[in-house]
């Protein structure tokens, strides 16, 4: 079980929490000019690192903040 | 190679067991390969023994990490079931059904190929209506199904806990007669040995560290054990494609997850078949040693860890013990943990990459166990010929481009 520390809570069992996935994805601003390749890039490719990974949680059972923290993917340890 | 048979076994026994020969041959790497195979799981050494086998290419090389058998291969709860909606899905897995049926007899290798019917179980009218609906989506490709009312349900699994006032109640059931289990590590060994026989390299604790690239194509591989060129380069490295995408220089839509299942201490036999549900998300059968396997649903974070969390145990162990009572006293023994390749859609890609030489074989996922002949099957052809084989053809790259994807997630008889 992970434990995750939730920057207005503290620190708080995995259970209380929501995974959201792959954090710094920006929707582009103009959709409409963009290649099918660059919106394919936005839609589905991920980075999936073996190593740090910067990742969206939401505390979904508890304050319901969303934030962001680092996390190495090989050892489950956070980073900043 | 000397043929496994019933005869050999006899003089085997009398003689003490001394004359079995090694499985295959452990290989030093070759400086040049017409294919390379990176990846030593089911899906890389099936690709190698079709190479060989069906395609003539046998100026081969399989090029795994670890050792064979010891990745995702021996970490999956050994289910083999073709019940896919999509067109595209049922006609591919049922090809690796086909395949799997005579996989014993075609590798003199017994993988222990059990077609005890897999049932995937109903709880609510959403499930019966969606059960219902894949079961004749199935008949319309040729793939064997049928419905089962609750008390056919209970008839045909009497361990399982049907009545009304059930924690989740059963509504019904789909069932896929020939589906069942397999001896996982038998399959790997099995192609490992048919391919080795025919002149693949087996090459064990063997990573790819690197390629170096030349005109859009991959000029050379470099690995712990030296580096070497090959005419084609196939990549069937489920968790870690995305790792071997990076180094090659494109990106790919999967993302690595924990799949996590575990044993019980081995009892006598008790269940005869699998039993899936996917509202609860459990499912289970029995090994032939007696010991029940149970496998549920991914950690929803990213890992590496082949370490899966103990929310998920909780969660599958209690939906265990809701619909099969009776095995509330039994303790469990081990767990492990795999690392998969998940796809956006819930379905696998097969095909050609950015780079010329390079062909991928990757987002299997949860499920990549059961479609093992069928995609060594046709990502051999793919590579021999250059272009998809006309059952991965719908499953290129390209798909998320197009956005013709093959969305399997929950249509796919469990969720994902």
């Amino acid at each position: 079980m992970l434990l995750i520390v939730c920057p207005h809570c503290g620190p708080r069992d995995q259970t209380e929490f929501s995974h959201g996935g792959e954090a710094g994805r920006v929707r582009p601003a103009n959709p409409e000019v963009l290649g099918d390749a660059e919106w394919t890039d936005y839609l589905f490719m991920r980075t999936n690192p073996k190593g740090v990974h910067k990742e969206r949680w939401c505390h979904s059972a508890g304050c319901r903040k969303w934030f962001v923290t680092g996390r190495d993917t090989r050892s489950h340890g956070w980073v900043k | 190679m000397r043929t496994y048979s019933a005869l050999a076994l006899l003089r085997e026994g009398l003689s003490g067991h001394r004359g079995w020969q090694r499985a295959w041959a452990d290989a030093t790497p070759k400086p040049h390969y017409d294919v390379v195979i990176i990846g030593g799981g089911g899906h890389g050494l099936a690709t190698a023994h079709y190479l060989a086998a069906e395609h003539g290419i046998s100026n081969v090389a399989v090029l795994e990490k670890g050792w064979i058998g010891g990745g995702n291969t021996g970490r999956n709860t050994t289910i083999v079931r073709s019940n896919y909606l999509w067109d595209e899905s049922a006609r591919l897995y049922d090809h690796a059904l086909g395949l799997w049926e005579g996989l014993s007899d075609a590798l003199n290798y017994n993988v222990m190929f059990s077609q005890r019917g897999v049932m995937n179980l109903a709880h609510n009218l959403g499930d019966v209506r969606e059960g219902k609906r894949r079961v004749n989506a199935l008949r319309l490709n040729g793939v064997d199904s049928e419905w089962l009312e609750p008390a056919a349900v209970k008839a045909f699994c009497p361990p399982l806990e049907v009545g009304a006032a059930a924690r989740y109640p059963v509504m019904g059931a789909t069932l896929q007669r020939r589906a069942g289990t397999a001896r996982h590590d038998a399959v790997a060994w099995g192609y490992a040995r048919a391919a080795s026989a025919r002149g693949v390299d087996i090459i064990q604790n063997c990573e790819v560290t690197g390629f170096r690239r030349e005109g859009g194509r991959i000029a050379a591989i470099e690995t712990t054990r030296g580096s070497m060129t090959a005419g084609k380069v196939g990549m069937v490295v489920a968790g870690h494609s995305s790792v071997l995408a990076d180094m090659a220089g494109f990106r790919l839509p999967v993302e690595s997850h924990t799949l996590q299942a575990l044993v019980s201490e081995p009892v006598k036999p008790v269940l005869d078949t699998v039993v899936m549900s996917n509202a609860v998300h459990v499912y289970v059968s029995q090994s032939d040693k007696g010991e029940l396997v149970i496998g549920a649903g991914i950690d929803d974070y990213l890992s590496y860890a082949q370490r899966g969390s103990f929310p998920v145990i909780e969660h599958q162990m209690g939906a265990l013990l809701a619909l099969f009572p009776s095995f509330s006293r039994l303790r469990m023994l081990r767990g492990w943990g795999g690392t998969v390749d998940i796809c956006p859609d819930a379905s696998p890609i097969i095909g050609r990459t950015p780079l010329d030489n390079l062909f991928i074989n990757c987002g299997w996922g949860t499920g990549g166990f059961k479609a093992t002949p069928g995609s060594g099957h046709v990502f051999a052809h793919t590579i021999a010929r250059g272009e998809p084989h006309p059952l991965a053809a719908p499953f290129g790259l390209e798909r998320f481009t197009s956005g013709r994807l093959i969305d399997e997630h929950g249509a796919a008889a469990v969720a994902h």
